[in-house]
């Protein structure tokens, strides 16, 4: 196990080095707390990243945002060496809305994943088991896009 | 011996609520299992999305009606940091109370359901009584024995009533009694200790990929407490310490909610002494919240519950978003329950503290 305790500031300096890509959020500084914008194409390599070498052991979760115009996927990682915790996310193009699964890493974003597929119909490349999880199997919608308005008030 | 599937549940007494533990059993032993959920879906998420944010509080109570005043209590942590609200001195106290007492019923409303589990209707009766305790608190502070409605943002609802203090004092000494009385029935008994001691073994370095949390995690000798290592409200100011068990099994994980449930009792006393005696309870807040994303996470009394909240400058949430502690922790309980035989099921599953309303939201 990880047992180097990393500072919110080099945890930054880390990612930034490795991928300059990832936009960060400075507008939002709080203690124990780091927030992130990442491209979809690397976001598996990031959380390699953070989960081998700055010791995120945690996932804590991965939920789906619908924009109208784009979707989003939103990660929040924890370290429990170090007490921080990332937000990652991760804009998808509206008709297109896949990206890579993060289980092969973390075991428990395995049903985060499968809950996210169900209510927003987000594509998650390598995940071993995409399945329904809360609805029918032979459900024909997904209820938490913002064009779903089924039954609503 | 030809294998097969066995369905345990929608409705079986294992199950404490609807859902499904699927598990393929060559003969006595589970080669293979599969949590189905489900049953309990409400929307709940969705159907956030169309209230405002004070109609949500008592929604979020309804999570779960064993511990709904930290569900109201995260919910309403996340939207006062999307306001960027400050809550007083006073209500971070009597939250950080209620919290505790929280705990503690909902630990021994577990303890009663693992009573009848384990086959002992005892444990059951003791355990609910000693509960009402807790409720007649709940009730006296909040008018509600379960889905409280107490939490507000901004603060709480009311103040205590009148000898509220001096109520859960005298419940506390006598709960300390009852605590000693739960050692010597379940604890130093040896039928409770055979079906316990040795099930459900999880490395701690699988437990922690799982992401589970809580009591389950800690009885894997993980040190990770949200109350100790992300602190809320004033749990940095109190001096308490972290329950852990090193046995990774059902016997440690039934110690860690024990042990919780005393911790519990001395944060408690602890809050009395170090709370202001008066001040405000609750400022008063702006009915919308600005565009933009907050995050606040807790420790529940069956782990980390989150709350991911984007507001769009109106009156209601543009979206919420729940992590349940539980949800996470079913979606591994097939493992915990490879390799044991049947009659282990119920003290595996019954350890982890099983809410189906919180699970399937």
């Amino acid at each position: 196990m990880e047992s180097n305790v990393y500072s919110v500031e080099q945890v930054k300096d880390k990612v930034a080095q490795a991928f300059p890509a990832v936009v960060f959020n400075d507008a939002k500084i709080e203690p124990r707390r780091l927030y992130m914008a990442a491209d979809r194409s690397v976001l598996f390599e990031l959380c390699k990243l953070l989960k081998d070498e700055l010791g995120f052991d945690h996932c804590s979760l991965v939920s789906g945002v619908d924009y109208c115009d784009k979707f989003q996927t939103v990660y929040h990682i924890t370290s429990y060496t170090s007490n921080i915790t990332v937000e990652i996310v991760v804009d998808l193009p509206h008709d297109e809305p896949e990206v890579d699964s993060v289980t092969p890493l973390w075991a428990g974003a395995n049903w985060h994943e499968r809950e996210t597929y169900d209510m927003f119909g987000i594509i998650f490349k390598g995940h071993p088991n995409l399945r329904r999880l809360l609805l029918p199997e032979d459900y024909k919608f997904f209820p938490m896009r913002k064009d779903c308005h089924e039954g609503g008030r | 011996m030809a294998e097969m599937w066995i369905n345990m549940g929608p409705q079986h007494p294992m199950t404490h609520g609807l859902w499904n533990m699927r598990i393929k059993v060559d003969g006595e032993t589970i080669v293979d299992a599969e949590p189905v959920i489900g049953y309990l879906h409400r929307g709940w998420e969705k159907m956030v999305e169309d209230r405002n944010y004070i109609q949500i509080i008592p929604m979020a109570d309804r999570l779960c009606y064993g511990s709904s005043f930290t569900w109201s209590h995260v919910y309403c942590m996340a939207v006062e940091k999307l306001m960027d609200i400050e809550v007083p001195e006073r209500a971070k106290y009597i939250r950080a109370m209620s919290d505790e007492l929280q705990r503690i019923g909902n630990h021994l409303m577990w303890l009663a359901a693992i009573g009848t589990d384990l086959g002992n209707l005892t444990v059951f009766l003791y355990a609910t009584r000693d509960r009402e305790l807790f409720l007649d608190l709940f009730t006296a502070l909040t008018g509600a024995r379960m889905t409280y409605n107490y939490c507000r943002i901004g603060g709480v609802r009311n103040d205590s009533p009148a000898n509220w203090v001096r109520d859960l004092e005298r419940t506390l000494d006598y709960f300390e009694k009852r605590l000693k009385e739960y050692d010597m029935l379940i604890d130093q008994s040896k039928l409770f200790r055979m079906r316990m001691e040795g099930l459900g073994y999880m490395s701690p370095k699988d437990t922690i990929n799982a992401g589970i949390t809580g009591p389950v995690l800690r009885a894997a000798g993980v040190k990770q407490d949200l109350r100790h290592n992300d602190p809320y409200e004033i749990y940095d100011e109190l001096d308490w310490h972290m329950c852990t068990h090193d046995g990774c099994d059902t016997w440690a994980r039934y110690r860690v909610r024990m042990m919780e449930m005393q911790e519990s009792v001395n944060i408690v006393r602890e809050c009395l002494k170090k709370m202001p005696k008066d001040g405000p309870i609750r400022v008063k807040t702006p009915r919308t919240a600005p565009a933009g994303t907050a995050m606040a996470r807790m420790e529940d009394p069956r782990g980390e519950s989150l709350m991911y909240v984007v507001g769009d400058g109106t009156g209601k949430p543009y979206r919420l978003s729940v992590r349940s502690p539980l949800f996470v922790i079913l979606s591994a309980s097939d493992k915990l329950i490879k390799g044991s035989k049947i009659a282990d099921v119920p003290s595996i599953l019954g350890m982890l503290d099983v809410c189906m309303g919180e699970t399937d939201r």
